[in-house]
């Protein structure tokens, strides 16, 4: 598999903070992966090193296994980081073909990209005509202008009414499946989620997990369940190994699972031990629930 | 080079307020010079000396213009510490590196449009010149014709290295009203160490060490020209006479302060997290 991006033992330090962990990365060719972490988790720090905004302060990453380094390799990349910055005065058009004389690309694309993100009609305007959501989409058609091998996305939907957020989340789902790497850093956990097939996830500058997506949720899935047998069925739980453990809320008790159980295998052995269900729901956790812990753990 | 032009014209030319301030500084000094020639001759009749000190003939014109358009640089000292106060201010130097510009290639960009004005600035005040010169001048010898004409070269090298300066500047300050007021205040720090070095040690020690400064070492690149012209017309008081001769090594302490600014700005933008 193609690497497009190494962090090796990467670490930012702002004074006395340090920002930015002994943080080692891969990206791959063709995934989407997810940062996740809280506010403050160094995402923007870290993507701000490798695109050539911050300097590090100790270890390394490699583009393209070290094939192009610095600001060529930045050519070969598609990023929007926090807000989208473009000249005021000039009109989406102009905007783009400066991006277009940075990259060294031909104006070819700039109508094409345009019309993904749906400003095509809109292209003669200044770019201070602009609203937070448009100047959004403006800021992912130039860095899908040189249909880029990796692109980044710090916060896409940050500051955006739902109704902005849905459009972004649309085309970016539509970015993905066109096969394009992307590596999205946010804060919104079913954003990533919905779009990414990889997660890492990141804490006070540290990296706690990283993986598919799928080992992440799949590992923990759980019943949800009521009876009016509350305390059978409490004791049946807790003697069952292949239940980790048993929460109570009320009426609702939730049974985490150490191995795969079909949900009507354990309702015929729940109607065995003459146990009768009011409710019972199979449940994954989300990735919210499971990053929650994650970084809870960590504490 | 051609793309880093091509960025850096783009960005000025689209401006409406940086395109007339553009203008305004190729313009308003030669207008100012011409008008000035032919009002002379026009009203010759009132400025009759005028015309016989020979202000605007062969070879003084050289000197005279060059110095009274190097008054007028502050219009584009101010579109180069906007367009730098801009680019931070709207984030917009950190989508240009993010895009794929390098520290490097965003310094040259600006530090070649820089030198492109002043080669502009002085093509069209070397027309000019030509222009008034013949316009007032019977002669036809062309060794008196281009007799001072290093004045041009002067002004020249005076321009990058003034506009090298406020690039610096703006690079350190990032705030265009700032940086233009830092300009000044470099200008009175400069004046009160020479009156400070004028206390310690002798004049002659003193104004040596004044010409070292930036800024004076840039104005004394082309001296006022005004002692001259009245010299024409007192050709008896000689005794204080300002050496106005563009030197080779007045011209030599400009360009090292133009390396400076250069590598110091380069330094900061290295260094700087954005």
């Amino acid at each position: 598999m193609k690497t497009i991006l190494t962090l090796s033992n990467l670490t930012k330090k702002f004074g006395q903070l340090t920002a930015v962990k002994d943080l080692t990365i891969t990206i791959n060719k063709g995934n989407v992966y997810g940062i996740l972490g809280p506010n403050g988790s160094g995402k923007s720090t870290t993507l701000g090193i490798v695109l050539n905004v911050i300097n590090k302060t100790s270890g390394n990453f490699e583009w393209f296994e070290g094939s192009i380094t610095g600001s060529d390799a930045l050519k070969k990349v598609g990023a929007l980081i926090e807000s989208p910055n473009f000249y005021q005065y000039m009109t989406a058009e102009q905007n783009l073909k400066l991006v277009c004389r940075i990259k060294n690309i031909s104006f070819k694309k700039i109508d094409e990209k345009l019309d993904i993100v749906g400003l095509l009609d809109r292209k003669n305007d200044k770019f201070r005509t602009y609203s937070l959501g448009m100047k959004q989409r403006l800021a992912i058609a130039s860095a899908l202008l040189n249909d880029p091998e990796l692109l980044i996305l710090d916060e896409p939907t940050n500051g955006l009414d739902p109704q902005g957020i849905h459009e972004i989340r649309k085309l970016i789902k539509k970015i993905a499946t066109d096969g394009i790497t992307i590596l999205l850093a946010s804060h919104l956990l079913d954003e990533v989620e919905k779009v990414c097939s990889h997660v890492i996830v990141l804490r006070k500058g540290e990296k706690l997990y990283s993986g598919s997506v799928d080992e992440m949720i799949n590992s923990n899935s759980f019943f949800e369940v009521k009876s009016n047998q509350k305390e059978e069925l409490l004791s049946y739980l807790k003697s069952n190994p292949a239940i980790k453990n048993v929460k109570i809320e009320g009426d609702l008790i939730t049974a985490f699972l150490l191995e795969a159980i079909d949900a009507s295998d354990f309702n015929k052995e729940l109607v065995n031990q003459n146990i009768i269900l009011s409710h019972l729901v199979k449940r994954k956790e989300s990735l919210e629930e499971k990053f929650l812990q994650i970084t809870n753990n960590n504490n | 080079m051609i793309r880093l032009i091509q960025i850096e014209t783009q960005k000025l030319w689209l401006n409406r307020a940086s395109k007339i301030l553009i203008l305004v500084s190729f313009i308003l000094p030669l207008t100012v010079i011409l008008l000035s020639s032919i009002s002379i001759n026009l009203f010759s009749f009132l400025n009759i000396k005028m015309g016989e000190i020979g202000m605007f003939n062969f070879p003084m014109i050289w000197h005279v213009a060059t110095f009274t358009v190097s008054l007028f640089k502050i219009f584009f000292a101010i579109v180069i510490v906007s367009m730098i106060g801009n680019e931070y201010s709207n984030k917009t130097i950190k989508q240009n590196l993010i895009d794929g510009l390098s520290k490097k290639e965003f310094l040259l960009s600006k530090f070649y449009t820089i030198v492109i004005f002043s080669i502009i600035s002085t093509i069209l005040i070397g027309i000019t010149i030509l222009f008034i010169g013949f316009y007032n001048t019977e002669l036809t010898n062309f060794k008196i014709i281009f007799n001072e004409s290093e004045f041009l070269f002067a002004y020249l090298i005076k321009q990058i290295g003034f506009f090298s300066l406020c690039l610096f500047f703006a690079l350190l300050i990032r705030r265009s009203a700032f940086s233009l007021a830092f300009l000044f205040i470099l200008y009175f720090v400069e004046w009160l160490f020479y009156g400070l070095l004028n206390r310690i040690t002798n004049e002659t020690i003193a104004e040596k060490i004044y010409n070292l400064f930036p800024l004076h070492s840039m104005y004394k690149l082309i001296d006022q020209p005004f002692q001259r012209v009245l010299l024409v017309k007192f050709p008896n008081n000689q005794e204080k006479l300002l050496d106005y001769t563009v030197y080779f090594h007045e011209i030599f302490i400009v360009l090292v302060w133009t390396t400076i600014f250069l590598f110091l700005s380069y330094f900061l933008l290295k260094k700087r997290d954005l």
